[in-house]
């Protein structure tokens, strides 16, 4: 099992031969506070990296979710869309977003591992 | 944060008790503590919260013609204000439009003016400019003002002195908390009973500290006090009402009372005053509404409003999903003739349309202590 991480603060985890699963750090739900609303990607679709996958929304604030590596959109997590708050309380647990077959295993293999993105958390 | 943030007497308390700071109005400012907006929101409706809201301008006006004179800034009827009595007033600029938004309170020696941080120092020079010749102006930077409010705020305050649960709504006192001497006013800014104190900053951390002492209260930051006051239908200037809008057009014709509108015997005499009679004689071509969202999607000051035939009615001003009416509410400038309760229209976020209905305001029931 692998996580890499964005500079967006979005995770993708991979297990072998299942869809990678994204969600967003524990820093992007806490920067972001209260989670009241969430969109989820259309299942069946396919999302270029950095194309807008989703929204999360906050009492204060809409934040626009990344796709960290292109892919196909295969499930979205119907429990998130009914409570928002999941990502708050399990970020990199309960609270992820969907599931995706990623196209290019290189653009994966080049998003920030846990120490690189552990060194930008403490550049913030 | 920027170091040359402006820190307020409450500062320390706030590091202390792991609030996140942001910039307001040139003040480093708690938007929330590690309770959340939510829990600070609720702890509000169902107890008891506190507020630091000491960047909000304090002034007093001295001598005896300074009601008189306050009101040619204001379409508010100053001078008949009771003793200890407050009310709500609006200083206007000569188009109609809203220069700020204040509390008065009529005082023994004075007239005591709260007014918005981000304004209070265009406010001090418009009064000095404008009626300083008429009356003494006198800033008070050197006090704190804490929000105590909640349903159980009473309670907490009364522990601390029993003489504050004779106020009620909209009126005020002097009294002892804490070892200072504070001027309390039964009011604010969440829809909630609850109390305004004005405190010397040097006693405002020591008063602040008994208050989260008692067992009904715990802190609350901007976050909770903006989602509270919009569910209590109060408009946030720079947001809901600016020099762009009128009274009228903000639906706060409530705040001019009968004897500064025509035919009162002090009828007119304050900046845009032709432009709002006329308004109020004929209507406003835009009004303030409450919008209520029939989808979950929360809409955000800024999104367009539109008919179904995609046509263009007005904007949002603020926007959230309020936590205690648990469903998307809003405040828009629609054209009048779409202002009408229950008519629906769209919102358009994130280039979909999201049904919402003109509602009545306040979302969330007023519960003031009118005695």
């Amino acid at each position: 099992m692998t996580t890499m991480f964005t500079p967006d603060h979005e995770w993708i985890n991979i297990e072998d031969h299942e869809a990678a699963v994204v969600g967003i750090t524990p820093h992007a739900q806490d920067a972001l506070g209260d989670i009241v609303f969430v969109e989820l990607p259309e299942v069946g679709r396919t999302y270029k990296k950095g194309e807008v996958a989703g929204v999360v929304e906050s009492v204060k604030a809409a934040a626009d979710l990344y796709m960290p590596a292109e892919g196909e959109v295969v499930e979205v997590n119907e429990a998130l869309r009914a409570d928002p708050a999941l990502a708050n309380r399990d970020p990199m647990g309960e609270g992820w977003f969907f599931k995706v077959h990623v196209t290019h295993m290189e653009e994966f293999d080049q998003l920030m591992d846990p120490p690189a993105y552990d060194a930008l958390l403490k550049t913030l | 944060m920027s170091a040359d943030l402006l820190k307020t007497p409450l500062y320390a308390m706030h590091v202390e008790l792991g609030a996140k700071l942001v910039p307001f109005a040139g003040y480093a400012m708690p938007v929330n503590y590690p309770a959340g907006i939510i829990a600070e929101h609720r702890q509000c409706r169902e107890a008891a919260a506190l507020f630091d809201v000491s960047h909000m301008g304090q002034l007093r006006l001295t001598g005896d013609d300074a009601a008189r004179a306050l009101e040619t800034l204001v379409p508010v009827d100053v001078v008949d204000l009771g003793l200890h009595k407050q009310r709500y007033a609006l200083f206007t600029s000569p188009s109609g439009g809203i220069l700020d938004d204040l509390m008065i309170t009529r005082r023994e020696a004075d007239l005591l003016l709260i007014v918005n941080a981000a304004c209070k120092a265009a406010d001090t020079q418009h009064l000095i400019g404008s009626i300083g010749a008429r009356c003494t102006v006198i800033p008070m930077p050197d006090r704190a003002l804490l929000a105590l409010q909640g349903p159980k705020a009473v309670i907490a305050l009364a522990r601390l002195n029993p003489e504050v649960a004779r106020l009620t709504f909209m009126t005020g006192g002097s009294f002892k908390l804490a070892g200072a001497e504070c001027f309390v006013t039964r009011s604010g800014y969440t829809g909630e009973d609850g109390f305004e104190i004005s405190v010397a900053a040097e006693q405002a951390a020591a008063l602040a500290r008994a208050l989260l002492h008692e067992p009904e209260v715990k802190p609350a930051g901007l976050g909770a006090r903006d989602t509270l006051r919009l569910e209590a239908g109060l408009c946030l200037y720079g947001h809901d009402i600016d020099t762009k809008t009128t009274p009228v057009e903000a639906a706060l014709t409530w705040a001019m009372q009968k004897v500064r509108r025509p035919g009162g015997a002090r009828a007119g005499g304050y900046p845009g005053a032709a432009v709002i009679e006329a308004q109020l004689a004929s209507g406003s071509p835009v009004k303030r509404v409450g919008l209520v969202g029939l989808e979950r999607v929360p809409v955000r000051e800024g999104a367009p409003i539109v008919d179904a035939q995609g046509r263009k009615l007005g904007h949002v001003t603020s926007g959230t999903l309020g936590p205690t009416v648990n469903q998307p509410i809003a405040m828009a400038y629609l054209a009048a003739n779409h202002a009408q309760l229950h008519h629906e229209v769209y919102a358009e976020v994130r280039g979909k349309r999201v049904p919402m209905r003109v509602s009545a305001m306040p979302f969330a029931p007023h519960r003031y202590h009118r005695g």
